[in-house]
């Protein structure tokens, strides 16, 4: 039986404008069959107040800083305070990184974000044979308190907020931090920043895990417990979007997946005895800024309504700021080309843009050159500049949400939102993320996305200027790069070497002894990781001691 | 079955520690529905667990996917121990983030050709079909 609906005045406006002036110019054509965003979703030719009949102003839309969030969390937007700009930097030396820091904060940068090195993120000490070709390329190379002393020298953590970018050794860099802040004299309750520690997307996008799912969990946990007990101010996690889009998956994937883990890690919390309302506003989120514009705005308005519903239905939360969803953007990487590589400035720009009217509380803005090597002083300074001039110059910023009840951008929202329910549905019904991650489920979703997008591209449904359209047999531009030469390695291997001279080993192996106890009674791990910290154990160390107890993770085949 | 009508064998490696397999899945798959045959290492394999890996499956040619920049210690060194255990035709292909100053070496190093962000698998697997010897 068909449903019969009543037609609105809206509906019979649409049939006659329909019939009367679009199907005449129809017969002429358009441009293309069929319109597609980057995640290959079908996009109508219009949206009309035909499209958002069934959403509710109050409901589903509201005010900003009203529930559910749907138009930003803070009232005043960005007139209040713009989003802290925070380029994630890290290559070489702690030294090396530090003088980086120091140039980004003299041009107006206003929080600090750390990229380690692949053996620190693996838990490797520079030293390693695992780590040879790897020190110091992909972030700045660190195996001990002494490399982070050097590394925020200068630098005072109770005034800089500083995120950083670890996960599988999450729970060692929070001690390395927090010995390093109070080395320095600061008070640890007053201490602000953002650990990633998002270990499910590691396992099911950016592969850097070191244990076995569970009980990477149960660290994970360790630092949500010790963080609310002794650093109350501080992030813990940072549930990221951001490398599940990276490796593949379409805007809704990455929505959708990112928010269920976020479920998880309440989940998990709650079940280790801590209170919703407590911890769950110091989580944070992460997502990515692709290239298809109003996809991506809808993508973060539909995240902000997603977890306050979720927070209030699932959870039963009461407190405002558990509600409350924020995250920090960061421009497409995997959108960056090395062909004519200037061009990448605009698509940084652009897709920072779709950042800032999503309501982000922080944005990196990749380099021009990344699709190249790690970002040169002046490429990164470019990027920064290019959130300047978005919060300075095109007024963006001067009023909340200006894209709010556009009939276009709300109806890709809404879109967005069902699409998650769907997907947390579907995971709900394995038995949580953590299971749907052993079963690969999203591993093999973001999987196939990648290949359709390859094919999309190949047949020229989908255009990268410069690569598959508007190629350049002499490419006209030429960048400088930046290079890591192996002196990095020697350097590091030599200061781990003086400092294993230096420190006393008997302290270190009793440390060691008591992370090892600790993490075999499924005690908290966070004080026994700080002692062996203070000690100088290295990381490598630390890591090598839990992998005693908890082994290693060996991933599927998929 | 004779030499001539044997698929391509071809296998997908990803040595260092970065763990973006995104490409070399992508590769793999699109190898493998052009007709090829395709093993993937998985995550982390070291030079020598490639070049064993290789000599086991009895492949023409080894795709290395590195993201990491640590192309110039992993490559050469692949290369030489496929051809330390008499794998003198077996073809050597990088992709991925590759400075245009380290083309001309890793060249000199045995690489057969180096494949930078934006290629098709299309140019890839002309490639493999033009350049294994023998075969297909």
């Amino acid at each position: 039986m068909q449903e019969i609906k009543e037609l609105s005045r809206e509906d019979l406006a649409k049939d006659r404008w329909e019939k009367q002036i679009l199907q005449p110019v129809l017969k002429r054509g358009e441009r293309k069959a069929s319109f597609q965003t980057v995640s290959l979703e079908e996009i109508s030719r219009l949206y009309s107040p035909c499209d958002i009949s069934d959403l509710d102003f109050e409901h589903d839309i509201a005010f900003p800083g009203q529930f559910p969030y749907t138009r930003g969390i803070h009232p005043t937007g960005y007139r209040g305070k713009l989003w802290t700009m925070r380029q994630f930097a890290g290559f070489g030396t702690p030294e090396e990184t530090n003088a980086r820091f120091k140039y980004l904060l003299k041009e107006g940068q206003t929080g600090l974000s750390v990229a380690y090195d692949l053996p620190a993120l693996m838990g490797y000490d520079a030293d390693s044979p695992l780590a040879e070709g790897e020190v110091g390329k992909c972030g700045v190379a660190v195996s001990s308190l002494a490399d982070m002393e050097s590394l925020f020298d200068g630098i005072p953590l109770e005034a800089v907020t500083v995120s950083q970018t670890i996960n599988a050794p999450a729970s060692v860099f929070l001690a390395m931090y927090l010995v390093v802040a109070e080395k320095q004299g600061a008070d640890w309750k007053k201490l602000s920043g953002t650990l990633q520690n998002d270990i499910l997307k590691e396992y099911i996008a950016q592969k850097e895990w070191i244990y076995p799912i569970r009980s990477a969990m149960k660290l994970v946990i360790d630092t949500f417990e010790f963080c609310t007990s002794d650093v109350p101010r501080y992030n813990p996690i940072s549930v990221s979007g951001y490398h599940i889009r990276e490796a593949g998956a379409t805007a809704l994937q990455e929505l959708a997946f990112t928010l269920r883990d976020g479920i998880e890690y309440v989940e998990w919390g709650v079940r280790a005895g801590l209170d919703v309302d407590q911890f769950v506003p110091r989580m944070s989120f992460f997502f990515n800024a692709h290239n298809d514009f109003f996809e991506e705005i809808a993508k973060y308005r539909a995240a902000r309504r997603l977890w306050a519903r979720v927070m209030r239905d699932r959870f039963d939360a009461q407190n405002e700021r558990t509600l409350k969803l924020r995250f920090h953007t960061q421009t497409a990487g995997v959108s960056l080309t090395v062909q004519q590589p200037l061009n990448n400035i605009a698509r940084v720009a652009i897709q920072a843009l779709a950042g800032v009217l999503g309501g982000t509380q922080s944005l990196h803005t990749d380099a021009y050159d990344e699709a190249l090597a790690l970002p040169t002083d002046s490429a990164a300074l470019i990027a920064l500049r290019t959130q300047q001039i978005i919060a300075e110059e095109t007024g963006v910023a001067n009023t909340v949400d200006p894209l709010g009840g556009s009939y276009f951008v709300e109806a890709l929202t809404e879109r967005m939102e069902e699409g998650a329910l769907d997907y947390f549905e579907r995971i709900d019904a394995m038995g949580g993320m953590v299971e749907a991650v052993e079963k690969a489920f999203p591993q093999r979703e973001i999987q196939e996305s990648a290949y359709q997008y390859q094919k999309a591209l190949e047949r020229g449904d989908q255009t990268i200027v410069g690569v598959n359209k508007y190629e350049m047999e002499d490419e006209p531009q030429e960048v400088p790069i930046l290079v890591i030469d192996e002196s990095v390695h020697k350097h590091q291997v030599e200061r781990l070497e003086q400092t294993r001279a230096r420190r006393d080993n008997g302290a270190v192996r009793k440390a060691l002894d008591h992370l090892r106890l600790a993490a075999k009674k499924g005690d908290n791990t966070m004080p026994a990781t700080i002692e062996a910290v203070r000690a100088y154990a290295s990381l490598g160390e630390i890591c090598s001691a839990l992998r005693d107890v908890y082994g290693i993770y060996e991933e599927p085949a998929i | 079955m004779d030499q001539s009508s044997r698929k391509i064998r071809v296998l997908v490696a990803k040595p260092g520690l970065d763990g973006h397999d995104r490409g070399a899945k992508v590769i793999a798959r699109a190898l493998r529905d052009a007709g090829m045959e395709v093993i993937y290492t998985g995550l982390r394999q070291t030079p020598e667990m490639i070049a064993a890996a290789a000599l086991q499956e009895d492949v023409d040619a080894v795709g290395v996917s590195i993201l990491s920049g640590a192309h110039n210690t992993l490559c050469p060194r692949i290369v030489s121990l496929l051809r330390d255990q008499g794998m003198n035709d077996c073809l050597v292909i990088l992709g991925g983030i590759v400075p245009q100053e380290d083309i001309a070496k890793l060249k000199e190093q045995g690489i057969a050709e180096i494949f930078l962000p934006g290629t098709s698998t299309q140019q890839i697997i002309e490639f493999l079909r033009r350049n294994v010897k023998g075969r297909d």
